[in-house]
């Protein structure tokens, strides 16, 4: 019944309970984008075949992913009452094996089972628990804690986990400043890039008497190598909403978007799913849990340009149009969506909320370093054994997540440089591998968190060619609002283009470092503004290779031997 | 199946084009929305889209061009009846995209993005498909295949063009 959230939690427990230790076993098949790129599909079908030739009586479902992806894809079984036992790396027909011994015979394949996962004090011979592996060990999942063990369609499993209890203890026993000033306390800063405080943003919009305020949450996501906006939204897209209806209950906002980019399937029908079964429940629309909060939100689309996640753009982008860059000011908490007062926050940003409201902005605030308290939400890509998405405590060395939990490099000898941040982040080498992971380390440092994505690169990425690639990004996503920007990108990609196919001249470097200059100055958003960050940041571990590619009759760099690169074709008009 | 000729087939762009404008669910209606819901429908933007919607938005032509023209995914004639999307982000780069990008350029006969002249397949260059840990990634018709090589990814796409 609409409203009454006791029967609601209630309905959610009995039915986690028949899941876990009903009569059934229940098999789940890790999904999400990483996980169908591995295959996924094919092991869900698989095992689907498998129970029915086999008259095997077993729950299948489609979960969202650990986040271990160099495992996927990963099923896992469940047997009543019993441990979760996962099998990871696994060939569709690999399946029916596990369907006949384990699913149906009851015992687990040795050799074969990854590791398992059970309450304290139960353990299952010869395999590691999943919680001390070394790519789980270090974690603290906050934000992710439910990613790849519900199923991301169901509401009632997200309750069942604890879910919307923080919106229930706000709206009956807290007041919207009461709320706020617990995220405050928490010491939460926007995971989006900036790194502003999201209490302090959230207190510019709640004072506003406007009759329409907005929150918007960005999905936008279009950093190459980062997936964990994507990522929460696909596994466990009621942690959002959870969070965004809070967002407005402690902003007195009335009105919600969740901005992603189409074509996404996963993340998108899930976010959309979550939000019609909260308007199902009573968690959405008028009068929310029967109280006098009224809050409604909705999906909004961009079509494919990177310059959309810039606060500013994606408002025009909701509009429906050009996703380019406002004049600041007037800030987004004065005109923001529409004209009206707006807030905008990163999907990771909101997803600590719940967690936040119910354990209190104390307890956030021990995790974590005093500067940047909770966690870091890090993508390992490239040339490291253990990719994936992991969530870690602030202040852990980069040293530790490459070496500990991503397991060193992959293929080569060592890492030689890291890309984080997005495109417009930096790249880092060796030297700075000791620096802790927050927000004023990093930035020290000389490259930004950011979003979270850590490209590894070893011995053999050439610096000169991996810059051509970041500033060609760069340079097809500029949106031109703004010419030193469009220009600039442009100049410099000829530059480094020029570089690689092994005819770079001496003035070279100063020219780049000049255009990078007029774009800081000259350009609306940050996108223009960290445009020479690239290049700026890599300089500093890597200006041998930069000078080298400066001098006459130096070989090409690249893949191919000409030092040319593919190129996109389609471009902005 | 793409066949403009005569008005009969006219007629049914420009009711499906119709169609895919009131079909939107969605509270918030666009001129971005909309320009999407059409391309959902008929996977590219026909001319008498723009006209539509336009007067479905209340909005002058020249904006609903704007709009098009600047979103990289809006493409104004039909696409192949595969489109395979290769990403060249930095993540798939230093996997070794660019030798995938080749190795598929040719293997289906194509030097850039575009149309192979049979029409089977588009091929697009993408910047991320999401997928980074299996870098490098392809996309057949928005399905993600990662882990692949230049040969793989050449096998694949060259049986979807019978080549």
């Amino acid at each position: 019944m609409p409203g009454n959230f006791e029967e609601m939690a209630q309905r959610a427990k009995a039915q986690w309970q028949g899941l876990v230790a009903g009569r059934r076993p229940w098999v789940r098949v890790g999904y999400g984008i990483s996980g169908q790129a591995a295959g996924a599909d094919a092991v869900f079908d698989a095992a689907v075949k498998a129970c029915r030739e086999q008259g095997a009586d077993a729950e299948i479902s489609r979960v969202g992913s650990l986040g271990l992806h160099y495992l996927e894809p990963v099923l896992d079984v469940t047997l009543p009452g019993g441990p979760r036992v996962f099998y990871a790396n696994l060939r569709p027909d690999e399946v029916a094996h596990i369907v006949r011994d384990h699913v149906k015979g009851g015992k687990l394949i040795a050799g074969r089972a990854y590791a398992y996962d059970a309450a304290d004090g139960v353990s299952v011979d010869g395999l590691p628990k999943l919680a001390e592996t070394e790519a789980f060990k270090r974690q603290v999942r906050l934000a992710t804690r439910n990613c790849g063990d519900i199923d991301p369609l169901d509401i009632f499993q997200y309750v069942a986990n604890g879910g919307y209890a923080g919106l229930h203890k706000a709206l009956t026993s807290m007041t919207p400043e009461q709320a706020l000033d617990e995220v405050k306390k928490s010491g939460l800063r926007g995971r989006g890039g900036a790194a502003f405080p999201t209490g302090v943003k959230w207190s510019f919009l709640a004072p506003s008497k406007a009759p329409m305020k907005y929150v918007l949450v960005n999905c936008e996501e279009g950093d190459p190598g980062a997936f964990n906006d994507k990522g929460i939204l696909e596994s466990d897209p009621h942690t959002l909403i959870e969070g965004l209806l809070l967002a407005g209950y402690a902003t007195n906002s009335n009105y919600g978007y969740v901005f992603i980019r189409h074509g996404h399937d996963l993340p998108v029908n899930a976010t959309k799913r979550a939000i019609e079964q909260c308007y199902e429940h009573g968690l959405a629309g008028k009068n929310i849990l029967g109280t006098k909060f009224s809050f409604d939100m909705e999906v909004a689309f961009t079509g494919d340009s990177y310059v959309a996640g810039e606060e500013t753009a994606l408002m025009e982008a909701i509009e429906g149009k050009r996703s380019a860059p406002r004049f600041k000011p007037p800030f987004p908490a004065a005109f923001g969506v529409w004209g009206r007062p707006s807030n905008i926050n990163n999907v990771k940003t909101i997803a600590y909320v719940p967690q936040i409201v119910l354990k209190g902005g104390d307890w956030f605030k021990s995790i974590g370093t005093p500067t940047s308290s909770g966690t870091a939400i890090v993508c390992l890509t490239g040339h490291i054994k253990r990719p994936g998405m992991y969530e870690i405590p602030m202040g852990l060395t980069i040293r530790q997540v490459l070496d500990e939990i991503g397991g060193g490099v992959s293929e080569g000898k060592e890492i030689k440089l890291l890309q984080t941040g997005g495109p417009l982040g930096g790249v880092l080498g060796p030297a700075s591998f000791d620096t802790a992971i927050d927000f004023d380390a990093m930035s020290k440092a000389g490259a930004i968190l950011g979003s979270g994505g850590i490209i590894v690169g070893n011995e053999t990425v050439q610096v000169v060619d991996l810059i051509r690639n970041l500033v060609a990004f760069c340079q097809f996503e500029s949106c031109g609002k703004c010419f030193p920007c469009r220009l600039g990108n442009t100049h410099m990609l000829e530059t480094l283009d020029r570089m690689c196919r092994g005819q770079g001249r001496a003035g070279d470097l100063d020219l780049m470092a000049r255009i990078g200059g007029a774009m800081k100055t000259g350009s609306l958003c940050g996108h223009g503004q960290l445009g020479y960050n690239p290049i700026s940041s890599a300089l500093k571990f890597f200006e041998g290779e930069f000078k080298s590619s400066v001098q006459a009759g130096q070989k090409p760099l690249g893949q191919f031997e000409d030092g040319s690169m593919v190129l996109p074709t389609r471009t902005r008009p | 199946m793409h066949s403009v000729h005569g008005t009969g087939a006219a007629n049914h762009v420009l009711e499906r084009v119709r169609a895919a404008l009131k079909g939107q669910r969605q509270k918030t209606v666009t001129v971005l929305s909309s320009l999407l819901a059409v391309q959902e429908a008929l996977h590219y933007i026909p001319s008498e889209a723009v006209d539509e919607t336009a007067v479905f938005c209340n909005a002058s032509v020249n904006d609903v061009w704007s709009v098009a023209s600047f979103y990289t995914n809006f493409r104004f004639t039909p696409p192949g009846e595969h489109v395979v999307d290769v990403c060249w982000g930095p993540s798939c780069h230093v996997m070794g995209a660019q030798k995938v990008l080749q190795a598929v350029q040719k293997r289906i006969g194509l030097d850039k993005e575009g149309e192979t002249a049979d029409r089977k397949l588009s091929l697009r260059y993408n910047t991320c498909l999401g997928a980074c840990a299996q870098a490098p990634c392809i996309a057949v018709d928005h399905h993600v295949t990662g882990r692949v090589t230049p040969q793989s990814a050449a096998d694949m796409i060259g049986r979807l063009a019978g080549r």
